[in-house]
């Protein structure tokens, strides 16, 4: 399969490769173990796209934070007392109006603004979703259940460095009596990548 | 370099599977593997480029039959036989098995000699170049035309960050392009915003 050094030997279980990883971590007084809960809490009770949700949210109804998200991503993170790792310098807000729709990928691996969306979905980081989406965006789209009008114009965003993106959706109409936590509730994660709208 | 990973394009598959509120992870192993690497990088044992880079680096074969989970696993585990933590023979002892890992890293470059900046509205062109180790230039963009739109804060150059060597850091610009002219007859009509790197990139004459 690879440059195996002992090419007739059968493959060890994914699980026993994880395993002879750890503990040569293990080894190195990393303390993998520690870390493995550590991070499984981040990823699934931190790293929620409720986070995302709740900018769009106060941006629909909060037009300074809504001027600060779009020019200042980093500074609207920090504001709402969000944080990204160390790598991610830049984190851009594509607005979507009538005319524009915008939807994010990462051709070369599976790159997100992880602690603001999520962990990217399977289908983000399956070979189908990356190889199409910059060629056929509508039809990726519509086979996805987003129909877009033919006026529309669709602008991919391929996050190819640390600058990370996130769709803003348009407020849906009829949401006037809604609160922040209700609108918010109605973002989901793929409207912040950008493959549905709501 | 020309890998399996530069998928940006490419033709042939199918349907993409997606699902309402699609799962992050399947197994515990997965949330296992991404914290491994995780904890590898924080502990400064390799950067995101190099760990990106050994992903890179697995033949095609592997690439396309790993799924995405056991592709950080050959990278954290490559990184760890390259770096010295393991040699391959323990690994494989330890695990009681083969252990497929990537291929050996062709030399990285630094920065371009010309490199030089640009201002929103500039038209620039993507150097026709073909570069052996890690480059963040997904290949549908090589030698084509777009307009830069913003620059981002300067980051680490991948192509020398991704190999541990040292080059200044540089910005990248939003570039858009048109997916009809990176695709002539053979794309949907949309705009493809990429963030390349100044060395990338040159004033389209």
């Amino acid at each position: 399969m690879t440059t195996d050094s002992t090419p007739h030997a059968p493959i060890a279980s994914i699980e026993q490769r994880l395993d002879a990883i750890q503990t040569v971590l293990q080894g190195q007084g990393m303390q993998p173990a520690e870390f493995i809960e550590t991070f499984d809490e981040l990823a699934h009770e931190h790293w929620v796209p409720s986070n995302g949700a709740g900018l769009v949210a106060r941006a629909w109804t909060d037009p300074a934070f809504k001027q600060l998200l779009l020019s200042n991503g980093m500074a609207a993170i920090r504001d709402a007392g969000l944080t990204m790792p160390p790598h991610h310098r830049h984190f851009v807000v594509l607005e979507n109006t009538d005319d524009i729709h915008n939807v994010i990928c990462c051709t070369l691996c599976s790159c997100t603004a992880f602690t603001i969306i999520g962990l990217p979905p399977d289908w983000y980081k399956d070979l189908a979703y990356r190889s199409r989406v910059v060629r056929e965006a509508r039809t990726v789209l519509r086979d996805m259940g987003l129909d877009l009008p033919a006026q529309t114009q669709i602008r991919v965003w391929d996050t190819t460095a640390d600058t990370r993106y996130m769709v803003m959706p348009q407020r849906p109409a009829g949401t006037n009596g809604l609160s922040v936590d209700q609108l918010a509730a109605l973002v989901s994660k793929d409207a912040l990548i950008g493959v549905a709208r709501i | 370099m020309d890998g399996m990973h530069d998928l940006g394009g490419k033709q042939g598959f199918g349907k993409v599977l997606h699902s309402r509120d699609a799962a992050v992870f399947h197994a515990d192993w997965e949330v296992r593997a991404n914290a491994l690497y995780s904890l590898a990088v924080k502990c400064g044992v390799f950067n995101m480029d190099e760990y990106r880079h050994a992903i890179e680096r697995m033949t095609p074969q592997h690439y396309l039959s790993a799924s995405y989970y056991e592709r950080s696993l050959t990278s954290l585990a490559t990184l760890c036989v390259e770096k010295g933590l393991v040699t391959r023979e323990e690994l494989e002892q330890l695990a009681g098995g083969a252990y497929p890992l990537a291929m050996p890293s062709a030399p990285g470059r630094g920065n371009h000699a010309k490199r030089t900046g640009f201002v929103p509205g500039d038209l620039v062109r993507v150097r026709d170049e073909h570069v052996v180790g890690h480059v963040r230039m997904p290949g549908y963009i090589r030698g084509k035309h777009g307009v830069v739109i913003s620059q981002s804060p300067v980051y680490p150059f991948p192509d020398a960050h991704g190999h541990g060597i040292h080059a200044d850091d540089e910005p990248t610009y939003d570039v858009r392009f048109e997916a009809t002219h990176l695709w002539p007859q053979g794309a949907e009509d949309a705009q493809v915003h990429v963030a390349v790197f100044e060395s990338y990139l040159e004033l389209n004459a």
